[in-house]
């Protein structure tokens, strides 16, 4: 029965997602670098790590969608980083679908996380919520925790190219 | 004036860091009284023949504590007896988690199975004490002489997900290497999971 449920679950996001929702992709740390780090690109790359079972990351994301609203248009990209079980992808595309979310979402496939937190910032403890900001490849901003609309809107104008 | 005022505050910005970052490996741990499932009190000096201990801050309600429940199980079926035995505590405020009460704790503990005790850190003040920040957040503790070292801060393996892709068994290794009385090669890892659920 759950075969069938997660069957059509897929099926039904993989109708109407293309139009509708926003993609989910697995992406490795590398071409997450490779999109953020890339020297001298011109926008502001905001990625955001959150889970489904989280409740502040939960909460914060429509700030995200808002936000992305606003720079329509602009050189801002919002990239949600799910960092749900990779066993649980199922529930993240029915989340996403749900929440029709406009953010790219991408699930994260990077392996031990004490491979790879330090890398985004050797400060994080990694908890979740955290947010990083990429300036033309260049990190300007992290938080640790979750940020208000005011908080997410006023880095974002301080930073925009 | 202005000179000893940065000094002041940068002693107290030094004092707050220590405090908020708890035990360093090598510290000397507090030992606790705290209420176990069995509603009675557990203290570490009651285990008079460990060596050590596995402290174990988890809770019931977290998907990453849920994952480790077996795999917690069977750090205490394989430690205990040769003297490190695994003691867990909940540090979560169970009024805004219900699932983190003492009555949800004795269902979780009796439904996996539990062979350690389960505590309740109703205060807090033993996570804050300790630095646990997360739930799993292991803590492996020596006995030298009367005192309890820190010997392993972190995560308990390197794939919360996945038990039968783990490739590196942290806190096994760290215990493997005091029972042999050997240094602990890796002495801390960045222990992942769901926040402490602080009281505010």
């Amino acid at each position: 029965m759950r075969t069938i449920y997660t069957f059509l679950v897929i099926l039904f996001v993989s109708l109407f997602s293309e139009h509708t929702y926003a993609q989910i992709e697995t992406i490795t740390l590398e071409q997450l670098q490779a999109k953020t780090i890339q020297p001298g690109n011109d926008t502001l790359y905001i990625v955001n790590f959150w889970a489904t079972w989280c409740g502040p990351c939960v909460a914060e994301l429509p700030y995200f969608e808002q936000a992305a609203k606003d720079n329509a248009g602009k050189n801002v990209k919002i990239l949600l980083i799910n960092l749900d079980f990779p066993s649980e992808k199922t529930k993240v595309i029915a989340f996403v679908a749900k929440r029709k979310l406009q953010n790219d979402v991408y699930l994260l496939n990077a392996g031990d996380p004490n491979k790879w937190i330090d890398q985004i910032d050797s400060s994080w403890d990694g908890a979740i919520p955290a947010t990083v900001f990429y300036k033309a490849g260049k990190k300007v901003f992290f938080h640790e925790g979750d940020l208000t609309q005011a908080e997410l809107n006023e880095n974002i104008n301080l930073h925009k190219l | 004036m202005k000179k000893l005022i940065v000094f002041i505050s940068a002693v107290f910005l030094l004092a707050s860091f220590k405090n908020d970052g708890g035990y360093a490996v090598g510290d000397k741990a507090t030992d606790f009284k705290l209420k176990n499932i069995d509603d009675k009190t557990f203290s570490l000096a009651d285990k008079k023949d460990a060596k050590g201990f596995i402290v174990v801050f988890t809770c019931n309600h977290c998907p990453y504590a849920v994952k480790y429940e077996d795999r917690i199980v069977a750090l205490n079926n394989k430690y205990a007896k040769l003297g490190y035995p695994v003691v867990a505590i909940n540090p979560n405020d169970a009024v805004a988690y219900p699932d983190d009460n003492l009555e949800n704790m004795k269902k979780r503990a009796k439904s996996k199975s539990f062979t350690f005790p389960y505590l309740v850190d109703d205060t807090q003040e033993i996570a804050k004490a300790y630095g646990a920040t997360k739930t799993p957040h292991v803590f492996v503790l020596k006995k030298e002489n009367a005192d309890l070292i820190v010997k392993y801060i972190g995560a308990i393996d390197d794939n919360t997900d996945d038990a039968s892709a783990v490739t590196v068994k942290y806190v096994e290794q760290a215990v493997d290497a005091l029972l042999a009385d050997k240094p602990v090669a890796i002495t801390s890892t960045k222990a992942i999971g769901c926040g402490v659920k602080w009281k505010k």
